[in-house]
């Protein structure tokens, strides 16, 4: 009776989530892949059209671009970002004044995007931003950052660093400070070099929030857009387009909402595909304790 | 060094040490610099920020840049303030944000609740779909999402950002069922055998105990209503409506050569979150950590 009323209070307490995950999710994940195989503009009628869309996705070179923009800023990106926030970390585990320092390094994260964006249009602005006049006193001219096709996506991976590093830099101290300390202490008796302890000691210990950290870098770069949008508006000459933005533009601004469901559809396969394929990878190097 | 070689092993030990030392403290003078410096790029964007909004048209463009505004010029505040609604747009996003924290915690505490300490059928299976769904990228449903939003009538509302929110959250239910896992079962048990009913001890046992992951998962759910772009950029249309972010975007097409007032903008749509940033450092750090890890 009383296990039969407690059942019953279990389902209750999940209802409101799942209807959300239902309504919220699962629900408009189907719509968008039974969307991809159709044509519709949003008002009239539609067509089913097979694997048209996707057809239409892979000879379109817009969409080429908007796959190769992104997957250079993740190269950009990520191993900048990760190593730094990985110095930063292992700088500021065992030095006094830790916490101040993650006070300021930790700003930007609780920043909007947005605010980030506008912030940066100004200081990277060509003639009149500051950065170019602070490279100007040391005898460079600056590059239109974000009017130069090769600048631009070096530009938006620069404020992108800037924005998250403090954010991984403190998942990895949490990380650090899960290393016992007898083991350098071990490794010091035994008169390994800084570098051999980071090497055999730090990195395999740190390695599982590496892992975390590159597989939510990986995913958060797959959706870079309001960068993007903000600053440049995808250009100049499609050179920030990014494979959100594409989602985006075919979406919301030409209303081929078939079309944009197929390029959303496969974002999703494309993440899908990365996590698995870094989940295989993870087994040779990173290391679990017991 | 090595012509006085120390004789026995506790004498190497010392000077090994004292060697050390001297080491540490030069190396950690030239660290403290580099992370000052680092520091510093961290806070300069902010700074220049603010420097920039209080200067005009004359003082911005000139060459080279003055780091402090002479005169001070006060007036791209009101100015900002009068061509963009941003008092609205942070009731907006004050009130639109407080729903969905305080909503989406309650129930997706309840769900956690349920999954952790609540047996019944199909559980596991639910549970496994609510982590399946934590793979699907927001970018995937906003198409759908749009549409569906259309048919029930909440485009241009800000049901559409408040509903989903408030009920999906599969992140916050599995952090919360980790954490409420993690309580004994001595406490629940003899609170059953008090005769005490499932929601008493939900309320009375199991919601004190994770005040910790609650504010946690809290600022986590705070800070991605109060930041999020995309979905507002295309839920809302009417300015009056619009969320913080979504307004400076549109006071940033407005005043695209104006960088005084544009700065004076941007300052007012991030001053009050870094204040209470500043305040509940510890708190929003310890909070986001915790997230992170246990994600």
């Amino acid at each position: 009776m009383k296990d039969r009323k407690r059942t019953m209070w279990g389902y209750l307490f999940i209802t409101p989530q799942l209807i959300g995950l239902l309504c919220f999710s699962l629900i408009p994940v189907i719509y968008a892949i039974v969307l991809s195989f159709m044509e519709w503009n949003g008002f009239g009628d539609k067509h089913f059209v097979g694997f048209a869309n996707y057809i239409t996705q892979f000879k379109d070179h817009v969409f080429w671009k908007s796959i190769i923009n992104t997957l250079y800023y993740m190269i950009l990106t990520i191993p900048v970002g990760i190593a730094l926030s990985l110095i930063l970390a292992i700088a500021l585990n065992r030095i006094r004044g830790k916490n101040i320092y993650r006070v300021f390094y930790f700003m930007p994260v609780v920043t909007s995007m947005v605010s980030i964006a506008v912030i940066w249009m100004w200081l990277l602005n060509g003639k009149f931003g500051i950065l170019n006049q602070l490279l100007s006193v040391v005898g460079i001219t600056g590059p239109d950052w974000l009017t130069d096709t090769q600048w631009v996506m070096v530009s938006i991976a620069m404020l992108s660093i800037w924005a998250s590093v403090g954010y991984n830099m403190v998942i990895f101290l949490a990380g650090l400070q899960g290393i016992p300390n007898s083991y350098y202490e071990a490794a010091e008796i035994d008169g390994a070099r800084p570098f051999q302890k980071f090497r055999y000691i730090t990195f395999p210990m740190v390695s599982p929030t590496t892992f975390f950290i590159t597989i939510m870098s990986i995913i958060g770069s797959f959706q870079v857009f309001d960068q993007a949008y903000v600053m440049t508006n995808g250009g100049p000459a499609k050179a920030s387009y990014t494979i959100v933005y594409h989602i985006f533009h075919q979406g919301f601004e030409k209303f081929d909402m078939g079309l944009a469901s197929s390029a959303s559809v496969i974002l999703f396969v494309i993440i899908l595909a990365f996590t698995l394929i870094q989940f295989k990878l993870q087994k040779r190097w990173v290391h679990y304790e017991d | 060094m090595k012509t006085n070689f120390p004789e026995t092993h506790a004498q190497q030990h010392v000077v090994l040490k004292t060697r050390k030392k001297n080491r540490v403290k030069i190396s950690h003078i030239i660290l403290h610099v580099v992370l000052i410096l680092g520091a510093f790029i961290m806070v300069f964007p902010f700074l220049w920020t603010l420097s920039s909004s209080l200067k005009d048209v004359s003082q911005i463009f000139v060459v080279p840049p003055k780091w402090i505004p002479s005169p001070f010029v006060w007036s791209n505040f009101p100015d900002s303030l009068t061509s963009m609604p941003f008092g609205l747009a942070y009731w907006n996003s004050f009130y639109i944000t407080a729903v969905v924290v305080i909503v989406s915690l309650f129930t997706s505490s309840l769900a956690a609740y349920a999954f952790a300490k609540i047996r019944f059928r199909g559980s596991s299976i639910l549970f496994m779909l609510f982590l399946a769904t934590m793979m699907i990228p927001k970018q995937v449903t906003l198409i759908p999402l749009y549409i569906i939003m259309g048919k029930i009538g909440w485009l241009d509302s800000h049901l559409s950002l408040i509903v989903p929110g408030a009920l999906f959250n599969a992140f916050a239910v599995f952090l919360l069922r980790q954490f409420i896992k993690g309580i004994p079962r001595d406490l629940e048990e003899a609170a059953i055998i008090d005769g005490a009913s499932t929601p008493r001890i939900y309320f009375s046992i199991i919601l004190p105990l994770i005040k910790p992951a609650l504010s946690a998962v809290g600022i986590f759910i705070f800070l991605g209503s109060w930041n999020n772009f995309i979905e507002p950029l295309i839920f809302l249309n009417t300015p009056e409506k619009f969320t913080v972010p979504l307004l400076l975007n549109q006071f940033k097409g407005l005043h695209t050569v104006d960088y005084g007032l544009l700065m004076a903008g941007t300052t007012i749509s991030v001053i009050p979150v870094l204040i209470i940033y500043i305040f509940a450092q510890r708190k929003i750090i310890e909070g986001v950590t915790i997230t992170g890890i246990k994600g």
